[in-house]
């Protein structure tokens, strides 16, 4: 089940109980923006979202699995503590150890917005950010639906 | 992991002799059927990872349903020893006191065989369910509190039910030791509309009628008969429980290297049980688990009110009576006997059902002749079971048994088997009415994404780890 994503793709890989997702970016900048896209394609049909306002996330890791599955935690939070949901992602700032994003969205509206999956939390299971051979950047993370 | 590693014991036992890192050995409960391809799932890997945390006791358990998880497979069984021991919320999964809860009625097949179609469609209706659905109430910070402390009480005090549904609650439908200082904001937050929802996923209301009978004398303890129209409801904590979970992962990961191990994945991540962040999460986790069983409390008053309604009968009628409700993703702090001693252990039980014995006085007095009822719902349509704790399971998995089918098919597999089909018509054919709000939860959940409930049952029954005492059969479901 692969897909593109702009110039990143995601795709997901077999897990018995759980969603696992694989992204791949040409840059650290897009392997986040990719991971976060994943999240809310699989949450919702993103086509229907609009880029109405802007959220600022800052996030710390203690290495870059570390900071990706927090970032993710901290987006998750949002559409499933404050019902947002985003259309777009833009990784400001990166380091192996923080990120600062700015995700654009809007607020869930039951009349225009479906819901396709409930994620309950991003887990620490078999997360990963890696370098290819290539000069690329690979993820896994699996998510508890 | 490879099959060579599995040593054979008997029928129903394979062991995962200790190597490497790993404190004591693995235990499976499983049968030559269930074990075929178990090597090329990661469950059994999980087993022995579990294995090498510290303060292990006896040894890293697996229920026949086990099956891949994160950190702890689900079906996982592991006690702890107070002092040496840790904590993990992965050992308790992030949907805190996920649970079942069985009603019996007075009404037996003939009288609604007619009338499922519409008691499913007002159930659908008057129990919320699917993803971001709110409950009847938006509860205040002090009511919320309230409701983390009390648990199921706090529903019945509001009028969803009565005293009686407490005494057959496992716990009487409250932890101890909950503090709803030590559960965050965040948490709080998702909390607060939630209450009274059912959930999406695996989480169901189903109408099940009796079918069959293993154990006349427990079924007469528990009330069963066959024919009679019962109820089994299947939700857990909602938001509030996977944010207290991600939480105190989080906070764990971050310290993990203070305990001084090594953890084969982070998803372990763990406390020792007599530290402050132990005790903190052991607080917060018992928040979460009577959020769980208020919301069951609420959910099967619902369930009442709409029978009576679209029967037309009053409450005594009805006799929708709560049976027993079980939760099957805690941990708790219970006295074990251990080569033949008496210990306070932690138990996790991830994907596993309490089973305590006949005589154990944390069993209903109306079946402590027989033992603690045990509630085991199957996939999507095919019905549950009802089992009896047993001394074997007190003795030999610290008073545990299965929890349910168990997914061998990942939700992807699952759905792409579905192409052209129609599950309702499929569920239909079958005699069994199904709504579900979610678009995808019905391919997600087809029964052949699960293990055979028979089998997973067969094992822990002649493993002496539970006893059957009534199948039930389903007629019609709500899913989220």
């Amino acid at each position: 089940m692969g897909y593109r994503v702009f110039d990143h793709t995601a795709r997901i890989f077999d897990h018995t109980a759980d969603l696992g997702v694989e992204v791949t970016g040409a840059t650290l900048e897009k392997l986040y923006a990719g991971a976060a896209f994943a999240l809310f394609d699989l949450l919702t049909d993103l086509s229907s979202v609009r880029a109405g306002r802007s959220r600022e996330f800052d996030v710390l890791g203690e290495n870059p699995a570390d900071l990706l599955i927090n970032f993710l935690r901290e987006i998750l939070y949002a559409w499933n503590g404050e019902g947002f949901l985003m259309k777009n992602c833009f990784i400001r700032q990166i380091t192996p150890t923080r990120l600062r994003a700015v995700l654009r969205g809007e607020e869930f509206d039951p009349a225009r917005h479906r819901i396709l999956k409930e994620i309950k939390a991003v887990t620490y299971h078999q997360g990963s950010v890696l370098e290819t051979p290539e000069g690329g950047w690979v993820a896994r993370v699996v998510f508890d639906v | 992991m490879s099959e060579s590693r599995f040593r054979k014991i008997d029928e129903w036992r394979w062991e995962i002799p200790p190597t490497g890192g790993m404190r004591v050995p693995g235990l499976l409960y499983t049968s030559e059927k269930l074990m075929k391809g178990m090597g090329a799932d990661e469950g059994p890997r999980q087993v022995a990872n579990v294995a090498h945390l510290p303060g292990i006791v006896k040894g890293s358990l697996a229920m026949p349903d086990m099956h891949w998880g994160y950190g702890f497979p689900i079906g996982g069984v592991a006690a702890f020893d107070l002092d040496e021991g840790v904590v993990s919320p992965g050992g308790v999964g992030y949907d805190i006191n996920c649970g079942c809860r069985l009603m019996t009625t007075r009404l037996r097949l003939p009288d609604v065989r007619e009338r499922i179609p519409a008691l499913v469609t007002a159930l659908f209706q008057n129990v919320p369910s699917g993803v971001g659905s709110r409950g009847p109430l938006k509860l205040s910070p002090k009511e919320e509190r309230q409701v983390l402390i009390e648990g199921a009480a706090w529903a019945v005090r509001q009028g969803w039910g009565t005293e009686a549904d407490l005494e057959a609650t496992e716990d009487g439908g409250a932890m101890v030791g909950a503090d709803p200082g030590k559960v965050s904001d965040r948490a709080l937050e998702r909390g607060k509309e939630q209450l009274g929802t059912l959930g999406s996923g695996n989480h169901f209301l189903e109408i099940e009628v009796v079918e069959e009978i293993f154990d006349e004398q427990a079924a007469a303890a528990f009330g069963l008969e066959p024919g009679q129209i019962c109820v089994l409801i299947h939700s857990g904590s909602r938001g509030l429980g996977y944010q207290v979970c991600d939480d105190y992962l989080a906070r764990m990961v971050k310290h993990a290297g203070e305990i001084g191990i090594d953890l084969p994945d982070r998803q372990l991540a763990c406390a020792r049980l007599n530290s402050a962040r132990g005790r903190d999460y052991l607080a917060a986790m018992a928040c979460a688990a009577n959020y769980a069983w208020a919301n069951r409390q609420m959910l099967m008053q619902r369930t009442r009110e709409t029978f009576e309604k679209v029967l037309g009968m009053g409450p005594r009628e009805l006799g929708m009576r709560l049976l027993y409700d079980v939760c099957h993703n805690i941990a708790k702090i219970e006295t074990l006997p251990v080569d033949g001693k008496e210990v306070r252990l932690c138990v996790h039980r991830k994907g596993a059902t309490r089973a305590f014995p006949p005589g154990h006085p944390d069993v209903p007095p109306a079946y402590r002749k027989v033992g603690q009822p045990v509630l085991i719902p199957g996939d999507m349509g095919t019905g549950s079971y009802v089992l009896a704790g047993t001394k074997g399971a007190f003795t030999e998995t610290f008073g545990s048994t299965c929890h349910g089918a168990g997914r061998v098919m990942s939700r992807t597999q699952a759905t792409k088997s579905c192409r052209g089909r129609s599950i309702p018509r499929e569920m239909a054919e079958r005699g069994v009415i199904v709504m579900a709000s979610g678009r995808g939860t019905l391919q997600e959940e087809i029964p052949e994404a699960y293990k055979n409930l028979d089998d997973v049952v067969e094992v822990v029954h002649r493993a002496g780890l539970s006893r059957k005492v009534a199948k039930l059969r389903t007629l019609g479901c709500i899913k989220g």
